[in-house]
């Protein structure tokens, strides 16, 4: 097979690079392979088809009348298996080589399973691929003890969901606290008090030891704290890795994702990685990192595919900013931003009502915004992430943006607006 | 897709009342709280901005969303929400840089403005007129439909509108058109052609700056003796229109020959040098009136042509601009049936990037300028109605808000910005007083007067 573009992957990053490739170039051959069955669709949907709320058949991102509308050959379950970057080759899972003149590695992440002994010999859970999500709603009937490993994002979305079916749960995090790259330990003790005023039972600072399953053929998870919480069902959410196999010796430099630079480009020529796979530049420092969220997905799939398709108007990619908006028990906790680590001279305004769990916190150097961290308070995140990028000088408005930083954001951004 | 309608705001005409959110939160949320309005008038410093979604062309909101709840409607232009896919991830929010989606806490989930299905509540309710629903799109669109009667690639300079202008008129005019070009930017920009082949699908022809108009006069009479309706139309320069091209004109017009006759005035002689034309203004830098020791840029105000022309009681008079394109359109639909029963002139004001020096993408917005600032008045006459302003400015800027845009006015003493503004005053309110109703009034109490005795 031949191609001018491949692209490997079918999300956020993919789709987002295929969108911009069409944009400058209407009509370059496009193949995706992806090792999905299915139509694209979003991880990040998934914990609302676990909890019923999406409709499985819904969900999809694009339909085929959108890749034959904009001449794109979709072949799914059709796995990247190795590269020949030197020979323009790729090689995929079913044995066919394709030659393109460009590819685009966005094969995102997959769930890391932690050492833990005995867990490969008990049934567990994860949720990455629709089939995951279906299988986890499908299990979760009936369930009445549920544990779930890994306090992150993915844990508590889905211990919320199992709450919510009325099922015991137990949530075993590592750090100190849940949500611990977001939110400060105020922050995440806000919604650790949502949880447990839920009925949710949160070992943290707790790592699971050994795995097994007990008389009544429950699972039982032993920790280093030595409680043993047992349930009919494991779901391990302790985090995910790039989905790199692939790479496996072809001489693209790897850290722990596919290293880039700041027009997304591989250590090879005429290869590119965006997304969850690719670790790229950090906007607070000069470190390459994983930042592994779908704003970020979708920013980097767009340059990559400009620079792809040789579009001018592409432009460097600014760098990762941390960035969340997480909804739990019917309130939002945001977060935007670095909360200054690394920074000396950060200044922080934080105000915290720990009676009814409004949480504010604002840290600025030199006048200009660094992050941003909220709950059950708005603020337009993606007004907040463009005055970071921006390094919009607040010195002028400082007053107002630290009394109502909504307002003050929304005035500054519509004045961009002719 | 194509282009679409709306919502533009205008802030200096808002008076911070509120009643557009008002409207809005009882349109869409059916309360009195202006909170849950999906358009948001912000005060800042006396002045106001709009929070508001911007039905971006290509959304960030609809790439962040996982559920493809969200998605760029082609026939409308709105980016529509789909309550039934929404998971209230709040991700689109984070696409959002204007604040144009965002949570609503009463309802549960985000919300966003959808234009009302194209009768947008706000609007309405905005008594100053800041707020305007465009349709403007729907020209472009129509426009788009018709065949472009240019050949590709014209050379104008870069940033210049003149291809705008002559790539749109002739679509409107369509193909039954003879057109007449005389020395100036239009067939310097390729409308005459090269090596035996002309820049455009119609015939066109190239008089000389003396004789457009009774050279056009002749091609109509003949076409109309044949029997055939074809439209007698002039793109030319204000220098071959109101110097040197000024007898024939005029004699045609007083003869109320059917001609569509349209200047492009930018002021000057720009094509061969920027040399001063009658329609320079007064201060104005030009190749012939040097900014020096001396000099300073012309000595004398310029002619005012659609005035003149109208003193001729043509069929149809206008002024307009690339800044105006709704006006325009309309403006030319009507001078093109004007055509059809004696002279149609239309005069638009064509800013020069290259002569008036400003930056080439600053063009539309020296336009926009000129009217916002009365230096240019949007006006239309048919000796049926008289004269009306079609795009009145009750609050104009102050003078200096445009000239400051361009090189040609750099020079400007304070004496020469009064003398200008003067006459940028005068002329407003003579335009003014021209359209009032006063005229039409006291002719049809004349008449009646006669009547009775
Ligand atoms: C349950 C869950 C909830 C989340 N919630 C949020 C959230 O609230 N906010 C947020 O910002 N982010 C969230 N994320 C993260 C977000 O989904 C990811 O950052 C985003 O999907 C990354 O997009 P991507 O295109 O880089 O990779 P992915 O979405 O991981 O897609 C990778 C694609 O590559 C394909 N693929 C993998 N290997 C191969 C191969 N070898 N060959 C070919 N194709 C391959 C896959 O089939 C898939 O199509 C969540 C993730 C999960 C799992």
């Amino acid at each position: 097979m031949q191609t001018r573009y491949l692209i490997a992957g079918s999300s956020h990053a993919a789709l987002s690079a295929l969108h911009a490739i069409r944009m400058a170039d209407a009509d370059g051959g496009v193949t995706l392979v992806t090792r999905d069955a299915r139509l694209p669709y979003s991880p990040t949907v998934l914990p609302y088809v676990v909890s019923g709320r999406s409709d499985p058949g819904r969900v999809f991102l694009r339909d085929e009348e959108y890749f034959r509308a904009h001449k794109v050959d979709y072949l799914p379950g059709v796995a990247l298996a190795a590269l020949r970057p030197q020979d323009q080759t790729a090689v995929l899972a079913d044995g066919r080589t394709v030659c393109y003149e460009k590819l685009l590695l966005a094969t995102g992440a997959t769930p890391v399973i932690p050492t833990v002994e005995g867990l490969s010999g008990v049934p567990y859970h994860v949720l990455r691929t629709l089939d995951d999500a279906v299988g986890l709603h499908q299990a979760m009937s009936g369930v009445r003890e549920a544990l779930v490993l890994g306090g992150g994002l993915i844990g508590m979305h889905a211990a919320e969901n199992l709450a919510r079916t009325g099922a015991k749960v137990t949530v075993i995090e590592a750090e100190a606290h849940v949500l611990s790259a977001y939110f400060d330990a105020d922050a995440s003790g806000i919604i650790e008090a949502a949880f447990s005023a839920n009925g949710v039972d949160l070992h943290l600072a707790s790592r699971a030891v050994s795995a097994s399953r007990d008389e009544r053929g429950r699972i039982r998870l032993t920790l280093g704290n030595g409680h043993s919480p047992a349930g009919d069902l494991l779901l391990v959410a302790t985090g995910v890795a790039p989905a790199i196999g692939y790479v496996n010796g072809c001489g693209i430099q790897c850290d722990q994702g596919i290293l880039v630079d700041e027009r997304m480009r591989t250590s090879a020529d005429d290869v590119w990685a965006a997304g969850d796979v690719a670790q790229a530049r950090d906007f607070f420092g000069n470190a390459r990192v994983l930042n592994g969220i779908l704003p970020d997905a979708v920013e980097q799939g767009r340059i990559a595919g400009m620079q792809m398709a040789g579009d001018q108007a592409a432009k460097d990619y600014a760098g990762g900013v941390p960035l969340n908006t997480y909804s739990f028990f019917g309130k939002q906790a945001l977060s935007v931003g670095t909360d200054g680590r690394g920074f000396a001279d950060a200044e922080v305004h934080k105000s915290f009502d720990p009676q009814t769990g409004r949480y504010l916190k604002i840290v600025m150097r030199e006048d200009r915004l660094l992050g941003i961290f909220s709950i059950d308070r708005w603020i337009d995140a993606g007004v907040m992430w463009e005055l970071i990028l921006r390094r919009t000088d607040l010195g002028p408005v400082k007053a107002q943006f630290l009394a109502d930083p909504q307002r003050a954001a929304r005035v500054l951004m519509s004045k961009t607006w002719r | 897709m194509g282009a679409y309608s709306t919502i533009s705001f205008d802030a200096p005409k808002c008076d911070g009342c509120n009643d557009c959110m008002l409207a809005c939160a009882q349109a869409k949320s059916g309360t009195d709280e202006i909170a849950r309005s999906r358009i948001e008038v912000l005060k800042s410093n006396g002045s106001f901005e709009l929070a508001m979604c911007r039905q971006c062309g290509d959304p960030r909101c609809v790439q962040n969303c996982p559920a493809a709840a969200l998605e760029k409607n082609d026939a409308t232009g709105v980016i529509d929400w789909d309550e039934t896919k929404c998971v209230d991830c709040l991700l689109c929010t984070v696409g959002c840089t204007y604040a144009g989606i965002a949570y609503d806490r009463a309802a549960g989930h985000v919300t966003k403005c959808d234009l009302c299905d194209g009768d947008p509540a706000c609007v309405k309710a905005c008594k100053p007129g800041a707020l305007r629903y465009v349709t403007t799109a729907r020209i472009y669109n129509e426009v788009g439909q018709l065949e472009d009667l240019f050949a590709p690639g014209l050379s104008g300079c870069q940033g210049c509108n003149t291809e705008l202008l002559m790539r749109h008129t002739l679509r409107r005019v369509g193909p039954d058109t003879v057109l007449a070009t005389p020395p100036g930017c239009v067939p310097g920009m390729g409308s005459v052609g090269y090596n035996g082949q002309t820049g455009t699908k119609v015939p066109v022809f190239h008089p000389l700056l003396t004789n457009t108009a009774s050279m056009l006069a002749g091609v109509r009479r003949f076409y109309k003796r044949k029997g055939r309706d074809v439209t007698a139309m002039a793109l030319a320069g204000d220098g071959g229109t109101a110097d040197v091209g000024f007898q024939s004109l005029s004699g045609a017009a007083e003869r109320g020959e059917e001609i569509l006759y349209i200047t492009v005035d930018n002021e000057g002689y720009m094509n061969t040098g920027m040399q001063r034309s009658g329609c320079t203004p007064y201060g104005a830098w030009t190749s012939t009136t040097p900014v020096g020791e001396r000099g300073q840029g012309k000595t004398q105000d310029a002619k005012n042509m659609p005035l003149v022309m109208m003193m001729h009681n043509c069929a149809y008079v206008a002024t307009a601009s690339t800044g105006f394109m709704e006006d325009l359109y309309e403006k030319l639909d009507r001078a093109i049936a004007a055509s059809k029963r004696g002279f149609a002139y239309l005069h638009v004001y064509s800013p020069c990037t290259t002569g008036w020096r400003f930056p080439s993408q600053q063009n539309i917005e020296v336009a926009r300028k000129a009217v916002e600032t009365n230096f240019v008045v949007l006006w239309e006459f048919d000796p049926k109605n008289g004269v009306r302003l079609t795009r009145p400015v009750d609050h104009p800027l102050p003078l200096a808000e445009y000239v400051t845009m361009m090189g040609k006015f750099r020079h400007l003493s304070g004496e020469q910005l009064e003398h200008i503004q003067a006459s940028v005053d005068k002329h407003a309110a003579f335009i003014s007083r021209l359209a009032g109703e006063r005229d039409a009034q006291m002719i049809r109490h004349l008449a009646a007067n006669r009547t009775a005795a």
